[in-house]
């Protein structure tokens, strides 16, 4: 039975973490506990539950800069910026319903600790790059800040770059300052029937290496396709290949006719999703809609180079054909694979890494029982050298393991 | 500024270290002779100068792995150094420290256009980069102003950013991998061609630490195409607001150019003196606006800035209609230090970054400062994203005039900390506004980052002096005091 504190204060956070540094006492980190599935699972006899720290501070859309609570909601911060016409152009997902608790829920804070970015971060970059500033509490129950409220400042170590992908390992986070950008006043989304993997990877490296400025670039064989709520690409029959452009009319229309233009060449066939509907089909493959519905299954997502994704993808097929169907799509140009597989006591972690130990990169363990994310690493090992200087930088934040123990690898 | 105090015991070892160090780097690569020493002994911020100890420039990531294996063994401290161009004493050399020069590191390792990046050894310039891809119509798209001299490396150990980093980012935004060597000598690579850390994100920690977390041998960046075309407007203001204003309603009404920069009366004139790019001299404030993309695009983007500029009184407009026209209006801008060069025997560059909308203050209060010191000032900023760059002119050669100069300089710079911003927006921090980090932190906030150091670097051996006001030892600063008690706050609701 874990008791949860809901500090009202940064001061209050200060508090409830000195004394869990005194008494030796594990913390869990919560925003609004969406995704409470996602990492290495947390022994802790108490939640340090932060949505009470809420609200936005500051806003102004000239500077484009925010600064919020760390548990303010992100549905909050973005129906805020949609009146000033900007947004978060790291485009968080919300994998809330992946891990089966309601959509629209996380937390800003939660979207950076998780550097979580969605199909935009090829171009945008990702929640790193968007977080300007913060205030937190120290595992050693310090209140401390880093960075500023403006867009370019190399005053001191670039701690929000470390904070962000830390799961709430260093800090506890109560404030932060990210920076805004203008929305687009129009998108578009050029997509391509019936490609093959390996010739849609090439033909999103194709796009993305124009100067047409693709915001978006995800490939979906035939079947994920056919589910999606959109009805161009649901009807399609075939695998979808998708490009968006986005920016003012004019030039949203140019490049998507540029791109049809010059990609023409692979006889395939080609649709347009305007705003709306581009709208949602990013949304989906975002939240990685594909995978919410059949919990069974377990899900990785893996970062690598673009160009290795298909080989990748074939190596694994193959390699798991004797455990059932998997499933899988790309985003980023074929850098960022989902792939959802039946599960299985180890996730077949052994050959999914082995998988891209060749090209480089990185597979997280998303989705999976907790047993299963308790057997083998969520995240990917790291050589020695490497993971006993992470365990360092963790013990310089909180030398006494109290913010999420374990949540990244057993060690941290 | 102060330096630490050289250890006497490592100035009495420097035969038997140059020694020693010939033996992982054989040859040339190792300067012990007071003369040869000597192009090493200052940075771009040339005020302050110290011989270093001994020059090592090893070529192999080996050799730099068991340079620094030494140098930790044996308790002597390490100045790395890409080209020397830093602003700031980044690379300042220290008497009882060994200069490690990455200059050999001059090779483009891969060129891969399908991934997008490029892999490159530290040494390789910035322009470099772009040179060895723009063949195929491609950039590396952070643009210092140094860039034609500026290493890689050197931009990661600065996070160095230029006029185009408001819509395209800094370098810590466009680096995806890196292999870095530990004062240890173990060697780890962080990132590569794919996104986002594994783990911490110590990529985005090692850019912009300023050499004092390890030592980059390898790079790898992401690469872009170039825009398709590029046009600017020149537009000048009866007054600093006015232009501050324009700046605020371009970026309200969801334009991003691809560059935004401003001069004040001071900085026109000398630019105009020195390049004649066709300036208008009877305004306070000048702004050029570049805008890149399509040119369906550029040209929609060109009337709309021209409709803003026009409701907040522009009082002079050009578009540029040609490419040589473009390069017209950047010219005086670019040679807008050596202009003010011209006209002052010494000029000191700041690098603050302030919110926009404190523009006008800001410079009203650096005028004032101006009168009280006596000397003057002339402002080229980042206008987009709020980064200035006060140029301060000055004579060495007067008795106090440096002295004076650097007053005037920390004066600004607390300045721009009061109003909201920081002390330095691409600069750095190096020894030059070291003293100055208590404006921004405070005791507790310095600590934790000093804490970092010392998971990296526990004896405080790499580039110690720079950065952090006060060195504390790193056993003091893990000590934890606790404060046994009850569960705070029993009356908050815990479910």
């Amino acid at each position: 039975m874990t008791t949860v504190l809901r500090p009202e204060t940064p001061a209050q956070v200060a508090e409830a973490v000195a004394w869990a540094a005194a008494d030796e006492a594990p913390l869990e980190l919560v925003g609004a506990a969406t995704k409470r599935g996602l990492g290495r699972p947390v022994q802790a006899g108490h939640t340090l539950d932060l949505s009470a720290l809420y609200g936005i501070t500051l806003y102004e859309p000239e500077e484009l800069v925010l600064s919020a609570g760390a548990g303010t909601p992100l549905a909050e911060i973005e129906t805020a910026l949609a009146g000033k016409q900007q947004q978060l152009a790291f485009e968080p997902p919300d994998l809330g319903p992946l891990f089966g608790a309601p959509a629209g829920k996380g937390t800003i804070g939660g979207a950076l600790a998780c550097n979580l970015s969605g199909p935009r971060r090829i171009k945008a970059g990702g929640a790193r790059d968007h977080f300007l500033g913060f205030k937190a509490v120290s595992g050693r129950g310090e209140a401390f800040k880093a960075g500023s409220r403006v867009v370019k400042n190399v005053t001191g170590y670039d701690l929000c770059k470390l904070l962000a992908g830390s799961y709430g390992t260093l800090v506890a986070l109560t404030d932060v300052t990210i920076k805004v950008l203008p929305a687009p006043e129009k998108t578009r989304t050029l997509l391509l029937v019936g490609l093959a993997d390996a010739v849609a990877v090439r033909a999103m490296s194709r796009a993305l290496q124009s100067s047409h400025e693709v915001s978006g670039a995800a490939h979906l064989p035939a079947a994920l396709a056919a589910a999606l709520p959109v009805e161009l690409v649901a009807r399609a029959g075939d695998a979808v290949t998708a490009i968006r452009v986005e920016g003012p009319g004019p030039s949203v229309e140019f490049r998507c006719a540029a791109l049809r233009r010059e990609l023409a060449d692979l006889g395939a066939a080609t649709e347009e999703l305007h705003s709306h509907n581009s709208a949602l089909f990013w949304r989906g493959l975002r939240d990685v809609a594909p995978f919410v519905a059949d919990r069974q299954t377990a899900v990785w997502r893996l970062s690598v180079p673009p160009m290795a994704g298909a080989q990748v993808v074939t190596t694994l097929v193959a390699a798991l054909d004797v455990l059932g169907k998997s499933q899988y799509f790309y985003d980023w140009g074929g850098g960022l694979i989902w792939f959802a597989l039946p599960a299985t006591a180890d996730a077949a972690a052994e050959t999914v890494r082995g998988a891209i130990a060749a090209c480089g990169g990185h597979a997280t363990l998303v989705r999976a029982p907790d047993e299963t994310r308790v057997a083998v690493p969520v995240f990917q090992p790291q050589p020695e050298p490497l993971a006993l200087l992470s365990r360092r930088v963790k013990e310089s934040f909180d030398p006494r393991r109290i913010l999420n123990p374990g949540r990244l690898s057993a060690a941290i | 500024m102060r330096m630490p105090e050289p250890d006497r015991d490592v100035l009495a070892r420097r035969a038997q270290i140059a020694e020693d160090l010939r033996r992982i780097v054989p040859g040339e690569g190792v300067i012990v002779d007071a003369d040869e020493r000597r192009p090493y002994e200052s940075d771009g911020l040339t005020a302050y100068r110290q011989s270093p100890l001994v020059v090592v420039l090893p070529s192999t990531t080996e050799q730099v792995s068991q340079v620094l294996r030494y140098c930790h063994e044996n308790g002597v401290k390490v100045v790395p150094r890409g080209s020397g161009t830093s602003l700031s004493g980044g690379a300042l050399p220290l008497a009882d420290g060994v200069l490690l020069g990455l200059g050999k590191f001059n090779r483009i390792l891969e060129i891969d256009f399908e991934n997008r990046c490029v892999v490159a050894q530290p040494g390789v310039t910035n322009l470099g980069i772009t040179n060895a891809v723009q063949h195929e119509g491609f950039y590396y798209a952070p643009d210092p102003s140094s860039q034609i001299a500026c290493s890689i490396g050197g931009n990661v150990a600065e996070n160095s950013g230029g006029v185009h980093c408001l819509k395209y980012g800094l370098t810590t935004n466009n680096l995806l991998g890196l292999e870095m060597v530990l004062v240890t000598g173990e060697v780890i690579r962080l990132g590569g061609k794919h996104l986002d850390a594994e783990g911490y994100d110590l990529l985005g920690l090692m850019t912009g630490s300023e050499g004092l977390l390890g030592v980059v041998t390898e790079v790898t960046v992401r690469i872009l195409k170039k825009p398709e075309t590029a046009r600017a407007l020149l537009l000048g203001f009866p007054t600093n607001e006015s232009a501050g204003d324009c700046v605020a309603a371009i970026i309200a009404a969801g334009i991003i150019p691809g560059g935004m920069e401003m001069m004040d009366r001071p900085a026109i004139h000398a630019a105009e003196a020195f390049v004649h790019a066709g300036y208008p001299l009877d305004v306070e404030g000048l702004l050029i606006v570049e805008l890149d993309g399509p040119q369906v695009e550029v040209d929609h983007l060109i009337e709309r800035v021209e409709a803003i500029a026009d409701a907040h009184g522009a009082v002079a407009k050009q578009v540029s209609q040609s490419e040589e026209e473009r390069q017209k209006f950047w010219a005086g801008r670019k040679a807008a230090f050596p202009a003010v060069g011209r006209i002052s025997p010494d000029y000191y560059c700041m690098d603050g970054t302030i919110p926009r909308s404190q523009l006008p203050l800001v410079l009203k209060r650096m005028g004032e400062m101006s009168a009280h010191y006596g000397l003057g000032v002339a402002n080229v900023f980042h206008a987009g994203d709020g980064n200035l760059h006060p140029l301060i002119l000055y004579d060495a050669n007067k008795p106090d005039e440096l002295e004076k100069a650097e007053a005037f300089g920390a004066d600004i710079l607390k300045l721009c900390v009061a109003v909201g911003g920081v002390l330095t927006g691409e600069h750095g921090v190096g020894v030059e506004k070291r003293d100055l980090m208590h404006e921004m932190f405070d005791e507790i906030d310095l600590k934790q980052q000093q804490r970092i150091k010392c998971a990296f670097d526990a004896g405080g051996l790499l580039n110690p002096g720079k950065m952090f006001p006060q060195l504390h030892r790193c056993a003091e600063l893990g000590r934890l005091h606790v404060h046994h008690g009850q569960l705070p706050f029993p009356d908050l609701p815990r479910f």
